[in-house]
């Protein structure tokens, strides 16, 4: 149940009083509800819950995210390679 | 998939687990609230991959097992009334009772029905004005604000024949629980990152502080889950209990305000049991007042119900990070995902249940 998958939205409408969304979990299209996040755009990834979105994915810190675990990889790739290059010399 | 594949890259999952075993010097106990990243944990193997002196206790974060006995016999006395329509998120269906499930009230020829959202629920009140549509109100912050806009919403539409058993569990009063037991184990927590997607974290600055805990708001991703156990571990080593958020991507400090209001205006705190664990003041959330004709419990008249649970079976302990699921004598025995004995063995998101699933230890 509490396993919430970013979704990406496809429409929003409005239904009764209420905003929602048709949206694709990887090629799987649900209808959620769309009042906690109002903001959102089509295009936006959000966290279902339950079919509510409760919280929309911020591209920003995500790419920022993978970046420094990226940096600290790469340094200790390059770090790791010094270390082969002097057993080697 | 976007925001998934690039958390479980296996570069990065390594490139993450170097710098835990770089930075951990001593044995350290981290609980993971939510039984969605117990079940993450195991599923990639990463418990497995994690320096030997890191020790992971899963927390109650599963709101399948800790709905309490008497409440699934409230469910069932209900279901099976022939008015009524009982709704119920999939999960809960083959949660024994004291006797049956809900899947042998509905065999039996009660009107039992899967939702996937509550709001279905409502549609369903509307479309049979001449049934009682029940729904069973179930979950942690997650769930609360989809069940507090179903009420909102039959409000709204007039429905008088819509209603809801409502068992929801709040996440903090549950770590001051588990905190303040004397024999409490637990040195960091790893919270539960959708919680904190709807709540924020501003809750847990006051627990960190007067428990000197590091809590680290957390993913469900491979990565997340390491950066987490990162994020606390490296706090743990300097002495630090701070609160920190590992999942910026979905999470802020405030949480979502909107849903939070929703919340607010439906439900008010009240003590609340929990499957194995007992009663925890102001831990759950019930009906305001004002929402009092939309309770199933006064409506169907089921207040009154006591259950004996199997004296087996420690899933108190197990709950609370005192003791592991392979060291219960049933486990596997009498015990399995088709004949649980316990809380955490009836939902695949229980620390059992996980266990089982991914084959840990000897099994009958
Ligand atoms: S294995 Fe079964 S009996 Fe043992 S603690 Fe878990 S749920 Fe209870």
């Amino acid at each position: 149940m509490c396993l919430g998958i970013p979704a990406k939205i496809t429409e929003i409408y409005q239904q009764g009083s209420l905003k929602m969304a048709k949206v694709d979990f990887g090629g799987v299209s649900k209808e959620i509800c769309l009042e906690y996040v109002p903001e959102a755009q089509v295009g936006d990834y959000c966290l279902i819950h339950v079919g509510f979105a409760i919280s929309l994915m911020d591209e920003e810190e995500a790419q920022e995210t993978l970046k420094l675990i990226g940096e600290v990889a790469a340094i200790e790739d390059e770090l790791a390679g010094q270390a082969d290059s002097d057993e080697v010399h | 998939m976007k925001y998934i594949d690039e958390y479980r890259d296996p570069a990065k999952v390594h490139a993450l687990l170097d710098e835990i075993r770089a930075a951990v010097t001593r044995p350290w106990v981290l609980m993971e609230i939510c039984g969605g990243q117990t079940h993450a944990f195991l599923h990639h193997g990463l418990d497995e991959m994690l320096p030997p002196q890191l020790e992971l206790v899963h927390g109650p974060g599963c709101p399948v097992c800790v709905t309490p006995l008497e409440q699934i016999d409230r469910a069932l006395a209900i279901a099976a009334r022939p008015e009524v329509i009982f709704t119920s998120y999939g999960d809960m269906l083959r949660v024994p009772g004291s006797t049956r499930d809900l899947f042998a009230v509905r065999a039996a020829g009660g009107d039992v029905r899967v939702v996937y959202s509550p709001l279905e629920a409502v549609a369903l009140a509307e479309a049979h004005p001449d049934r009682q549509v029940v729904f069973f109100a179930i979950g942690f912050e997650t769930t609360a604000p989809a069940n507090a806009m179903a009420v909102l919403q039959a409000r709204q539409k007039g429905l008088k024949n819509f209603s809801v058993l409502v068992s929801h569990v709040r996440v903090p009063p549950a770590m001051e629980a588990i905190l303040g037991s004397p024999s409490n184990r637990v040195q960091a927590f790893l919270a539960a990152g959708h919680v904190c997607a709807v709540m924020g974290y501003h809750e847990y600055p006051p627990i960190a502080e007067k428990y000197r805990v590091p809590v680290v708001v957390t993913g469900f991703e491979p990565v997340d889950l390491l950066r987490g156990a990162l994020a606390a571990v490296r706090q743990l080593e300097v002495g630090r209990f701070e609160v920190e958020n590992a999942y910026e991507r979905a999470v802020t400090f405030e949480g979502n305000r909107p849903a939070q209001a929703v919340i607010e205006r439906v439900f008010q705190p009240v003590d609340r049991k929990w499957r194995g664990i007992g009663v925890i003041p102001q831990s759950g959330w019930g009906l305001r007042p004002e929402f009092a004709e939309f309770d199933a419990e006064t409506r169907f008249a089921v207040g009154e119900i006591s259950t004996q649970e199997s004296p087996l079976c420690i899933a108190g302990e197990i709950l609370q990070g005192l003791k592991k699921p392979l060291q219960c004598s049933a486990y596997g025995k009498q015990c399995t995902p088709q004949t649980p004995l316990g809380a955490p063995m009836v939902s695949a998101e229980g620390a059992c249940a996980a266990y089982f699933r991914y084959h840990k230890g000897a099994q009958a």
